[in-house]
């Protein structure tokens, strides 16, 4: 809404929030984008930002947490900064991708959807991530790390853990 | 659309491209179970139930979302739609808690045929269920979250039909779960549609639950009593021990002016005739100066003998009379031709909530212009000027959301408030609150009055190039500027008009001549010659004493006795008691109201829901009212008039002409079997009718309406049959040149206030208190 006065986004996101509401033909169109732009800068759907994405889209806000907790790509609390999304699924799971997520709640010490202390990594079981061919396979944040065995996945977090400090 | 024939279980059928297969199915008498459709409402296809084969497509097809297209050849009950359709149900049962016995919709529940008919009694679930406990959602509406199929009809309902969107639906899976708008309560108009076309027991209602099963109530198909609107309403009563109570409203069977619609007062708002405080017995003010309790034979001969009294010895000028918004048209009549004839008097009024006689003359001797509330399901464009019909004619408002959502009908809106159907306007212009008449000038082209901008040229623009126009108008237009809008209505090519008053028989108060200056149909009491020659007596022809001039001569003791029937003018024109000390108080209502206090005499009427007659929306829509209930001690306002003439020594057969029979229902009714009286009774009986003609049968006063008033001579066979039948308006004999007083007071009424019976109304106290935080009601309302 280009009439918005105070918002909890930064300028950029608040800039195209403002474009994104006129580009469908139905205002309510813009809400799940929104969403996930949203996600992206605050890092979770924040009762703040619900309300504030039911204002732009001029719908409620209970409107907004109906279709918001139909998908399980958003989220209503804080990950870690770097979000592990194992896939279980059957090609995952014949190539080890259980296995994976075992190794992965040993070695991070949380279980599903959970955060480490130091809020670094969440880990998270997912549905099929589209990279079967590549299996097994886990997503982290927005990129796809393929073809894993426990000890390769070591190495990757070693890395992620790394640049969590920067 | 052009028609289309395809073969439907080897039959031939016919219906326009486009149509639904399972509403062309269900036209042709070809039942297709489902429980998310719901016909008006956005499609979901969210149950399979429907599901049927149709040749060359390769899956079984939702009946509800295929169009029906030229030679197609669809299969309904096959083995396969069977074995699908059971396969459903044994999903929806996986975690339904199969309480039927206890459940309030058990015998009526979808659930619960189809699983009979479909047989999915075994299941191959093992899992437990899971339990929940049930929720209370607002004093009306409780969930029980187990009982739930998700059908999405209560969240389409509230959504699209209300245009509220209190419910949704949150999460996804087995894990779905409907879901109020304010975490664990609801923050809504409170109507209960949503309870209502719930297919289960999901949803039930605050007023209903765990009271009855549905096989031990009657069902009674009347008129609700609450607001101008006039909606068909089916009660659901039981005997008790000293009547017959009202346990339940609703209007399934889509009935009537207002299809499934009722909102909170329709559907909750009865219980007032429940009350503790219900009077049952007549009052006489004692020696002592305080009511006390007396037989009906007591006070009848005292109310009658003092009324003798006064009108033998000061005439009939010293009596007052005072109706109601709420009774029949036939005791409406009754009240004026017994003020007429057997007091003398022409001081005859009632509270007006909207000019109905300036209308009246403006509309005269154009027939056809006067919209039913059915007009507006369908009109192509409606103005509506002044007033929020949302809170004050919830029905108008549900016909004007339905007809935009079904026909894309163009609204619109002129007012000085920021109102809720401004939402589905095409245009809406804001209006200071005394500039509606300037406004109306301004549309018929006359500049100046009206500050105008953009807004509202491209307003005036769009309405005159309307080829129909509905125009509904508020309280806020009255004598002249009535007469200024019609004639800049009747302007344009084809136009309608609604005038919106307040109550259940504001409209029928004011057709019946409650009024000082005009009979019944409008005509002048100077002209009152064929009414004198029905009657068989002569008529005062000197206009009376309107509502405020009764109360004022009472002040300076002219007026020596007031007759206030179901109304309460002391609370309604803030009357200091002591204004009416010298004036003989005779008083006839539910409750011990503000005016009923200072009464001498006070006689326990019975309400709308219980007794039969006729009322007339403020539409014109004239509807059969049927007796549902029941409360021993109480009586009719027809029979205590009656009586009260019989006491004064009139011949109740000059007031009440019954037995003439010239034009009453022998039978005419059921056809081929008319003629035999006895089993005429039977019938009159089983339709909640007088069984026979006597001094108390309203169809004798109907009769005399008909006969006197040639806008209400219209066919009964509907009416009695529960149809409306609307005025033929352009009759009235009302002279249109006559300057009268404005005295219009609006009830103020919103949507959880209902006068005085809103008052008496626990479900309705209990809601409004829920929501001091988010509105408040109106000043204390009356009446």
């Amino acid at each position: 809404m280009a009439t918005e006065t105070t918002t909890i986004f930064s300028p950029e996101l608040a800039a195209r929030f403002d474009k994104l509401v006129t580009q469908y033909p139905v205002r309510r169109s813009a809400l799940i984008p929104m969403l996930l732009y949203a996600q992206d800068e605050v890092g979770y759907l924040s009762p703040a930002v619900i309300a504030e994405v039911a204002v732009r889209v001029g719908i409620k806000e209970s409107d907004v947490l109906s279709v918001l907790s139909y998908y399980s790509l958003l989220r209503t609390k804080p990950a870690g900064k770097f979000n592990v999304q194992v896939c279980t699924n059957i090609c995952c799971m014949l190539r080890g991708g259980n296995e994976l997520f075992e190794h992965c709640k040993k070695r991070l010490g949380v279980g599903n959807k959970g955060v480490t202390p130091d809020g670094v990594f969440s880990l998270e079981e997912v549905e099929c991530i589209g990279a079967c061919s590549w299996a097994p396979a886990v997503q982290i944040n927005y990129d796809f790390h393929e073809n894993l065995t426990p000890e390769s996945m070591d190495s990757l977090l070693e890395d992620y853990r790394a640049k969590a400090g920067k | 659309m052009a028609d289309v024939t395809f073969t439907v279980d080897g039959k031939k059928l016919t219906a326009p491209a486009g149509t639904l297969l399972i509403d062309a199915c269900r036209a042709a008498g070809i039942e297709i179970p489902a429980f998310c459709y719901y016909p008006g409402l956005s499609l979901q296809a969210a149950c399979r139930m429907c599901v049927v084969r149709v040749e060359k497509m390769p899956k079984l097809q939702t009946a509800c979302t295929t169009a029906v297209t030229e030679g197609m050849v669809v299969s309904t009950e096959t083995d396969e739609t069977k074995q699908a359709r059971k396969a459903t149900i044994e999903l929806l049962l996986g975690n339904h808690p199969l309480d039927c016995p206890v459940c309030d919709a058990g015998g009526e529940c979808e659930l619960q045929d189809m699983t009979f008919k479909y047989g999915a009694h075994e299941s191959k679930y093992v899992e437990t269920k899971q339990h929940r406990e049930e929720q209370k959602w607002s004093p009306v509406v409780y969930f029980d979250r187990p009982r739930c199929i998700l059908c999405y009809r209560c969240v389409r309902v509230c959504g699209e039909g209300m245009d509220v969107w209190a419910l949704g639906v949150e999460n996804r899976g087995v894990t779905s779960v409907i879901a109020p708008n304010e975490k664990d309560h609801l923050d809504c108009e409170e109507c209960g549609m949503c309870i209502d076309i719930c297919p289960v027991g999901a949803l039930t209602s605050g007023t209903y639950r765990y009271k009855t099963r549905p096989w031990e109530m009657n069902h009674v198909g009347t008129v609700c009593t609450h607001c101008g609107d006039g909606c068909k309403t089916t009660l659901g009563v039981r005997p008790t021990d000293d009547g017959v109570e009202i346990i339940r409203g609703d209007n399934r069977d889509k009935s009537g002016i207002n299809g499934d619609f009722l909102c909170i007062k329709g559907r909750y708002a009865f219980d007032f005739a429940n009350h503790k405080d219900r009077l049952t017995k007549p009052l006489i003010r004692q020696a002592d100066g305080k009511l006390a309790p007396v037989s009906w034979e007591q006070a009848l001969d005292f109310a009658a003998k003092k009324l003798g009294e006064i009108r033998d010895s000061r005439g009939g000028n010293a009596i007052g009379v005072i109706g109601s918004n709420r009774t029949t048209n036939e005791e409406t009549y009754l009240l004026q031709k017994f003020a007429r004839t057997i007091l003398r008097t022409n001081n005859v009024d009632h509270h007006r909530t909207a000019d109905y006689a300036a209308f009246a003359a403006a509309l005269k001797g154009h027939a056809g212009r006067e919209a039913s509330l059915r007009d507006f399901l369908s009109a192509r464009a409606i103005l509506l000027l002044g007033n929020d019909p949302t809170n004050q004619h919830p029905a108008l408002a549900w016909q004007v959301r339905t007809n935009v959502r079904h026909n894309r009908a163009r609204i619109y809106v002129a007012n000085h408030a920021e109102v809720k159907l401004r939402r589905q306007a095409k245009a809406a212009v804001d209006l200071p609150a005394d500039a509606y008449a300037s406004f109306v000038e301004y549309l018929a082209g006359k500049d100046g009055g009206f500050e105008a901008n953009d807004t509202s040229a491209a307003f005036r623009d769009a309405i005159r190039q309307e080829e129909s126009l509905l125009v509904a108008f508020g309280s806020e237009f009255r004598g002249r500027d009535i007469l200024v809008l019609v004639d800049f209505g009747l302007s344009l090519p084809n136009t309608k008009f609604a005038c919106l008053g307040d109550y259940a028989n504001s409209r029928g108060a004011a057709d019946m001549g409650l009024l000082p200056d005009l009979l019944p149909g409008y005509v002048p009491v100077t002209a009152a010659a064929h009414f004198a020659e029905e009657y068989g007596s002569a008529l005062p022809t000197q206009p009376g004493l309107d509502l405020v001039q009764m109360l004022d001569a009472a002040g300076r003791g002219d007026l020596s006795a007031l007759y206030v029937v179901g109304s309460n003018p002391a609370t309604r024109y803030g009357i200091d008691p002591s204004a009416l000390k010298n004036t003989f108080l005779i008083v006839q209502d539910m409750f011990l109201t503000e005016t009923a206090a200072l009464a001498d005499v006070v006689f326990p009427a019975a309400n709308l829901y219980e007794k039969t007659g006729t009322v007339t929306n403020t539409y014109g829509d004239l509807q059969l009212v049927k007796k549902a209930a029941d409360k021993s001690g109480v009586r009719t306002d027809f029979e205590i008039i009656v009586r009260l003439a019989d006491k004064l020594g009139a011949d109740p057969k000059q007031l009440v002409p019954f037995g003439k029979g010239v034009r009453a229902d022998f039978g005419q009714t059921r056809g081929a079997q008319s003629g035999e009286a006895d089993r005429h009774a039977v019938w009159l009986a089983a339709n909640h009718l007088e069984p026979k003609l006597s001094p108390f049968d309203p169809f004798a006063i109907l009769d005399e309406i008909q006969r006197l008033v040639p806008a209400y001579d219209v066919p009964r066979l509907n009416l009695l049959t529960g149809n409306d039948e609307h005025l033929k308006s352009e009759l009235v004999q009302i002279d249109a040149s006559a300057d009268r007083r404005d005295l219009v007071l609006p009830s103020n009424d919103l949507l959880y206030t209902s006068g005085t019976l809103g008052r008496y109304s626990a479900k309705l106290t209990e809601v409004v208190e829920s929501h001091t935080i988010l509105m408040k009601p109106a000043e204390a309302a009356a009446d």
